[in-house]
């Protein structure tokens, strides 16, 4: 028998624990790179001696490490630096309220059509469904090409379109506990719908959803990313991670620094995102097996 | 079998005609709804105004103008481009082909290299290659795409020099080599995500089948490793792999808009940013459902080919 054909309880204790020390490394280097970027971003402006938005158009293009200015200038001669921190405010701040928003719509969804089944159901995963047909990126753009761009827009549109998975999630788990005896007993005691809904079986769903969020911030900031680099996100001069790369390509080749720094920013916060939820999941249910 | 298809193909329809609804909710909700291309002139008058809403039929209920509107989408009118009054779905069309080139090339190099990450990684779970492949993985769906394109270009066309920054052609060649050469970046950059959905699907397939009782029974009567491996594991860890491929379909068209964007390829995603810049609203609306209606098909004919492939779907 070949080591391929081994099977998780098959595993030698050492090999399951590292198997668990391996994963819930990934999550906990995730949690500390989170709490690492949003001190960072809350504080870190308040030890630099420069503003966001200073221009000092004498010292445009300073390369990183070049006098005070760590991460060099931009075309403006702002500091990199100062405005990667307070885009990060911007960015992560999207990425949490847009979850914020997006785990709401999609708790409350998926619960109404889980719990109530039959035709209420059928029509609101019909509409998860449609909604999940058009891209997301296409949806957004044209949303956000119809609007007024800005914080709250960007905020509210990226929710729009990353409350569907959510939905998905709570229906089933609520469509499932909904027969469990607790639920039953519950209704026997005469508790309204809406209380059984959301006292008992949404509590109840807790692990996954949480995960959802997790994985749900990381997609909010990625998508914050994309929108406001394609110019219809955040605006300038206020600094996103996202628009911060708008005018990076036109400058690649003479200051590719201000490339580098937003894009490691923002891979690094999703890619943590990511994997915090990923052990999240792994630690709060081994058999709940979302690829 | 006829009759799952029917179903199938009647929830698909459902779904169209919700999709479609959404999409006329949208464009109604454009700053002065379908009008705004008259308002924005000096020169009309409110009198005007009027007549163009009475003339366009906007003065009608809204049912019967999402009606009037889904029946001319389903006759092909998808009303005409702002910008030089060309027909929206002649203007998608003439951009699409370059679109499926990147699309097609991403999703060759992805499935092919993604399953073979995937296959080796079941086969040797937890070794290093397995780690790294996994940790990878993540790492690739957590990069933004543009970004990625961004440092594609400033290594390979600006260090290096060894690939163009952008464009499908160089003017005045367009041999088969050159066009060859300028897909080369994007369709990487469009694979990256791929390869990685495509991996991580794969992999968990594969440990499925691996651990089917067939597999051992095939094992106990002394059959080859390599028979094993690919007549019974890899032929049943393959078939789900048809539902990824319809489930990666939005994904896949979103990152093409992306990296037609960096590489300015002249395909549908670009000319939907385009259309927005120049607020050309048929047209954006008019790719937005063209999208849909695009995922829509594929999902439709993954869940049919799956059915074909796997009579235990269509039975169940």
């Amino acid at each position: 028998m070949t080591a391929a054909t081994l099977t998780s309880a098959q595993l030698a204790p050492g090999q399951a624990a590292w198997r668990r020390f391996r994963r819930h490394r990934l999550a906990l280097a995730g949690a500390v790179i989170i709490l690492v970027l949003v001190l960072g971003s809350a504080f870190g402006p308040y030890l630099l001696p420069f503003d966001d938005t200073y221009i000092d158009i004498m010292k445009r293009f300073a390369p990183p490490l070049s006098g005070a200015h760590i991460l060099g200038t931009d075309e403006l001669g702002r500091d990199v630096l100062a405005r990667l921190m307070m885009g990060g405010r911007v960015s992560l701040s999207i990425g949490i309220v847009a979850m914020v928003i997006a785990m709401a719509v999609g708790i409350v969804v998926g619960a109404f059509a889980g719990f109530y089944g039959g035709v209420v159901g059928a029509v609101l995963m019909r509409l998860v469904d449609a909604v999940l047909c058009f891209p997301t990126i296409f949806l957004l753009l044209a949303l956000a090409a119809l609007t007024e761009p800005g914080l709250v827009t960007t905020t509210v549109l990226i929710a729009a379109t990353a409350w569907m998975a959510v939905a998905r999630v709570v229906e089933a788990q609520v469509r499932a506990l909904r027969e469990r005896e607790f639920a039953v007993a519950a209704l026997a005691f005469g508790s309204s719908n809406l209380r059984i809904m959301f006292r008992e079986l949404v509590p109840n769903a807790i692990a996954p959803i949480m995960v959802a969020a997790t994985l749900n911030v990381a997609k909010a900031i990625l998508l914050e990313s994309y929108v406001s680099y394609l110019g219809y996100g955040i605006q300038p001069p206020a600094a996103s991670w996202g628009n911060m790369l708008n005018n990076a390509q036109i400058y690649l080749t003479s200051a590719p620094w201000l490339a580098i720094a937003p894009g490691v920013a923002i891979t690094l916060a999703v890619t943590s995102f990511n994997f915090l939820g990923d052990g999240l999941r792994d630690a709060l249910d081994p058999r709940m097996n979302i690829p | 079998m006829a009759r799952y298809v029917v179903n199938r193909l009647g929830q698909a329809i459902m779904l169209l005609v919700i999709v479609s609804a959404i999409g006329f909710a949208i464009l109604h909700m454009a700053p002065g709804g379908p009008l705004s291309q008259f308002a924005a002139s000096a020169q009309m008058t409110q009198e005007d105004l009027d007549r163009v809403t009475r003339q366009l039929g906007l003065d009608r209920p809204l049912p019967i103008q999402y009606l009037d509107w889904f029946g001319r989408m389903l006759k092909g009118d998808w009303g005409k481009s702002y910008r030089d009054g060309e027909a929206v779905l002649s203007v998608i069309s003439s951009h699409l082909g370059a679109t499926l080139e990147l699309m097609a090339t991403a999703t060759i190099i992805a499935v092919l290299l993604g399953c073979w990450i995937g296959i080796l990684g079941a086969l040797r779970r937890y070794s290093l290659f397995d780690t790294l492949a996994t940790v990878g993985a993540m790492i690739a769906l957590s990069i933004p795409t543009f970004w990625f394109g961004l440092v594609t270009i400033y290594v390979f066309s600006v260090k290096l020099g060894w690939l163009p920054a952008g464009n499908r052609e160089t003017v005045g060649d367009g041999s088969f080599l050159d066009l060859l050469h300028h897909l080369i970046a994007p369709a990487m950059v469009l694979a990256l995500v791929e390869t990685a959905m495509w991996g991580r699907f794969m992999r968990s397939s594969m440990l499925e089948v691996i651990n089917q009782d067939y597999i051992r029974t095939a094992r106990a009567k002394g059959m080859p490793e390599w028979r094993i491996l690919t007549v019974h594991a890899l032929r049943n860890a393959l078939l789900p792999m048809i539902t990824v491929a319809g489930l990666q379909f939005p994904t896949l068209l979103g990152g093409a808009l992306v990296a037609e964007t960096v590489f300015t390829w002249p395909g549908m995603g670009r000319l939907f940013l385009d259309s927005i810049g120049y607020r050309d609203y048929p047209v954006v609306m008019g790719i937005l459902m063209f999208s849909a209606t695009m995922v829509l098909i594929g999902s439709l004919l993954a869940d049919i080919l799956y059915a074909v492939v796997d009579p235990r779907i269509r039975v169940g």
